[in-house]
C-alpha cells in the first residue's frame, strides 16, 4: 500500500501551498503560494526538506489526519493550541508546534487551533507526493488547479506521501519563535500615488486600518478612514488603465478604503494603487486575523529591498539554530553532549 | 521612436514600465516588444533575478528577487534594453477562434447589438468575423484575454446590468474589445456567440490557449460542427494545432 495522510476530519481551510506558481501572471495565471513565507519555510526546514516543498496551509482549525505509512515526521509551525497525537494503542499526547514530530501507523496527528494569526503550516518529510500544475503544487482553489485536486481538503481525502517512512534523525525544534517584527507595515509608494490627492496620502499613512471580515487568501479588505483620490489633472480617481498587480499592491477603490492584494490576487486590475507593501512584511500580512488593526509606514525601495535581504538572513540564521527537540520522557543526547555529562562525571 | 518611459515601484519585487497613459496598439506595441526582449535576455543569462514580467495594455510588471538583484541594478538594464532599440514588427501567431452564432442560447445579445446598432444581426456577425483582433492582456481570470481590434461600428459600452452567470467559452463584446470567458463566471459584456473550445484546460500541458500578442480572428461554424468539436475538446482529442498559424 503506498503511503499517505488520511483526512478523518478536515480543518476549516486547508489548502497545499508551495512558494507560489512563478511564470505564468503573464496568462492570468495567479501565483498563489504560502500566505505567511517564513512560517512554510521554516517548517520545511525542520523535516529537511528544500524550501519550495509544498506543505499544509491551516486557517483557523486544523485537520485531522491519520497516518498510513510505515512512519511519517511532520513539523508543525505556526501559534497552534491543543494540537493531540492519538492512539491506536495509547492515550491522546499533547504536542508542541515549532518542531517536529514522528508519528507510526496508524496514530492520528489531530491539529489544533490557530491562534493569534490566520495561518499555520504543517510540513512533511519528503514532501506530497502529487504532480504539480503549472510547476507548483500551490492550490489555488478559484480555477480548481493545483494542490489536492485544486482545493481546500475534505473528509476522506488520501495525501499521497513521498516516502513510505520517515528518514532517521532527531526531532528539531526552533531555537525561539521567529521575529516577524512590529510595528507599522512598511510600504513603498506607487504604482499609482499620484491619483491620489495629499491630503488622501497623508490619512493613508497617519491612520489605523482594521482588518474587515474580508479577508482571505486573495487579498485584505480594511476599514478606516477613506483616502482621497485627486480630483483634477490627467491622474486622477480611482481608474486606471488595467496594469499588473504586484504582490502586497494596496488598490484603493472609488470607496477609499484600502485592499491589500496577497496570493489569489488576480494578475492585472484596474484600480489604482496607492502603495505596496514590503515584501519584509508580506508574512505579517498573511498572518492577520479580522479584527486587527495595522498603521502603514511609508519606506524607499532600497530599504524594503535591505528589509527583505536582512530577513532572509535571519531566517537563514534561525535554521541553522535549530535545537535536537527531547522525545518526552527520554534523553536529551545532544545536550548531555554539550554539558559534558555523558559519562556523567562532570570535570571542572 | 520619441518615448516617454516612466517607472512605477510596485514594492521591493517588482515594478511597472510604463509606455504611456492610452490604450493603443502603438503603445501595447511596445509593451510586447519589451516583454520578449526581456524574455530573450533572460533566457541568454542576462538580467540575472528577473522573475517574470506581466504585460498589460500600456505597461509591462517587471517582477524580481531583491535576494539576487536590485531595483538600482536592473532598472538601467532595461533602459539600457529600450534604448538599444525594442524589436518591431515581431513574429506573432495568427490564432483562429471557431465561433458558433446561431443558437440564441448562445448569442442571447445578439438581437440587442444588432439593433443598438442599428443593423441587421448578419452584419453584426460578418463584422465580428471581419475584425483583425490582437490579445492585449490575460487577466481577470486564468486565460480570461482582453482582445482588441473590434469594427468600430460595433462599439458599445457594457451592459448596464451585468449577468450573475456567462457559461464558459461564451464570446462577448465590449467596447472596442472582444472576449471568451474561460470558465463559467459573471460577466457585463454582450453575449454573441460561443466557442466549443476551452481557453482553460488544466489537462493540456499549455492550459492556456492565448498568449498576450496573438492575433486572432473568428471562423463562423454551424450547430452541427460546434458539437463535433465539443465532443473532440471535452474529450481532449482535439487538435489544438491546427488553429494557430506561426
Amino acid at each position: 500500500m503506498s503511503a499517505a495522510l488520511k483526512v478523518v476530519r478536515p480543518g476549516l481551510f486547508d489548502t497545499l501551498q508551495d512558494l507560489g506558481r512563478i511564470g505564468y501572471m503573464a496568462l492570468g495565471m495567479p501565483t498563489a503560494g504560502a500566505m505567511d513565507r517564513v512560517a512554510l519555510t521554516l517548517a520545511n526546514a525542520l523535516c529537511g526538506n528544500p524550501a519550495n516543498t509544498a506543505g499544509l496551509e491551516i486557517g483557523v482549525m486544523g485537520p485531522d489526519l491519520l497516518v498510513e505509512a510505515d512512519s511519517v515526521r511532520v513539523a508543525l509551525v505556526g501559534p497552534l493550541s491543543a494540537s493531540l497525537i492519538e492512539g491506536p494503542d495509547a492515550p491522546p499526547k499533547p504536542i508542541d508546534s515549532d518542531r517536529t514530530h514522528l508519528l507510526k501507523r496508524g496514530q492520528m496527528l489531530r491539529v489544533g487551533m490557530v491562534e493569534g494569526s490566520s495561518t499555520a503550516y504543517l510540513a512533511v518529510a519528503g514532501g506530497f507526493d502529487l504532480p504539480p500544475f503549472m510547476g507548483s503544487l500551490s492550490t489555488y482553489a478559484r480555477a480548481g488547479v493545483g494542490g489536492y485536486q485544486g482545493r481546500k481538503l475534505a473528509a476522506g481525502d488520501s495525501l499521497p506521501l513521498v516516502r513510505d517512512q520517515a528518514p532517521p534523525g532527531d526531532e528539531k525544534k526552533l531555537g525561539q519563535p521567529f521575529d516577524y517584527g512590529s510595528g507599522p507595515v512598511r510600504v513603498v509608494w506607487g504604482p499609482q500615488d499620484d491619483y491620489f490627492s495629499s491630503k488622501g496620502r497623508r490619512t493613508f499613512v497617519e491612520s489605523d486600518y482594521r482588518v474587515s471580515k474580508e479577508a482571505d487568501r486573495m487579498g485584505i479588505r480594511f476599514e478606516g478612514p477613506t483616502i482621497e483620490h485627486s480630483v483634477t489633472g490627467d491622474k486622477r480617481g480611482a481608474d486606471i488603465i488595467s496594469d499588473g498587480i504586484g504582490p502586497g499592491a494596496i488598490q484603493v477603490p472609488g470607496a477609499g478604503l484600502p485592499i491589500v492584494l496577497l496570493g489569489d490576487r488576480q494578475t492585472v486590475g484596474g484600480y489604482s494603487k496607492i502603495a505596496t507593501v514590503a515584501s519584509v512584511d508580506l508574512p505579517r500580512l498573511g498572518r492577520l486575523l479580522p479584527g486587527q488593526v495595522v498603521r502603514f509606514s511609508p519606506v524607499t525601495v532600497e530599504e524594503a529591498e535591505k528589509l527583505r535581504r536582512d530577513q532572509e538572513a535571519r531566517l537563514q540564521r534561525a535554521i541553522a539554530d535549530f535545537k535536537t527537540a527531547r522525545p518526552p520522557g527520554g534523553i536529551d543526547l545532544a545536550r548531555l553532549y554539550e554539558e559534558n555529562l555523558i559519562d556523567g562525571v562532570v570535570y571542572y | 521612436m520619441n518615448v516617454s518611459v516612466r517607472y512605477l515601484s510596485c514594492g521591493d519585487t517588482a515594478f511597472s514600465v510604463e509606455f504611456g497613459n492610452k490604450i493603443s496598439p502603438e503603445i501595447n506595441g511596445r509593451v510586447m516588444a519589451l516583454h520578449a526582449a526581456i524574455g530573450q535576455a533572460a533566457k541568454s543569462g542576462e538580467l540575472a533575478g528577473v522573475v517574470e514580467t506581466v504585460p498589460s495594455m500600456r505597461a509591462l510588471m517587471v517582477c524580481y528577487d531583491p535576494m539576487t538583484t536590485s531595483r538600482a541594478k536592473l532598472e538601467p538594464e532595461i533602459e539600457g534594453l529600450i534604448a538599444r532599440g525594442l524589436p518591431t514588427g515581431m513574429k506573432t501567431r495568427q490564432v483562429t477562434i471557431p465561433c458558433c452564432y446561431d443558437d440564441p442560447e448562445f448569442a442571447p445579445d445578439l438581437k440587442e447589438v444588432a439593433e443598438r446598432t442599428k443593423k441587421k444581426v448578419e452584419d453584426v456577425i460578418a463584422l465580428h468575423l471581419a475584425s483583425r483582433f490582437t490579445v492585449y492582456v490575460l487577466g481577470f481570470m486564468p486565460g480570461l484575454a482582453y482582445i482588441a481590434g473590434l469594427e468600430k461600428s460595433l462599439y458599445l459600452p457594457r451592459r448596464s446590468q451585468p449577468r450573475v452567470r456567462v457559461p464558459r467559452s461564451t464570446v462577448a463584446i465590449a467596447m472596442d474589445m472582444t472576449t471568451i470567458y474561460p470558465f463559467e463566471s459573471p460577466g457585463g459584456w454582450h453575449l454573441i456567440g460561443r466557442t466549443p473550445l476551452w481557453m482553460f484546460d488544466q489537462r493540456r500541458e499549455q492550459p492556456v490557449f492565448l498568449a498576450p500578442g496573438d492575433s486572432l480572428t473568428f471562423q463562423r461554424i454551424d450547430r452541427k460542427a460546434y458539437d463535433r468539436i465539443s465532443r473532440e475538446v471535452e474529450a481532449g482529442a482535439f487538435d489544438w494545432a491546427r488553429l494557430v498559424r506561426a
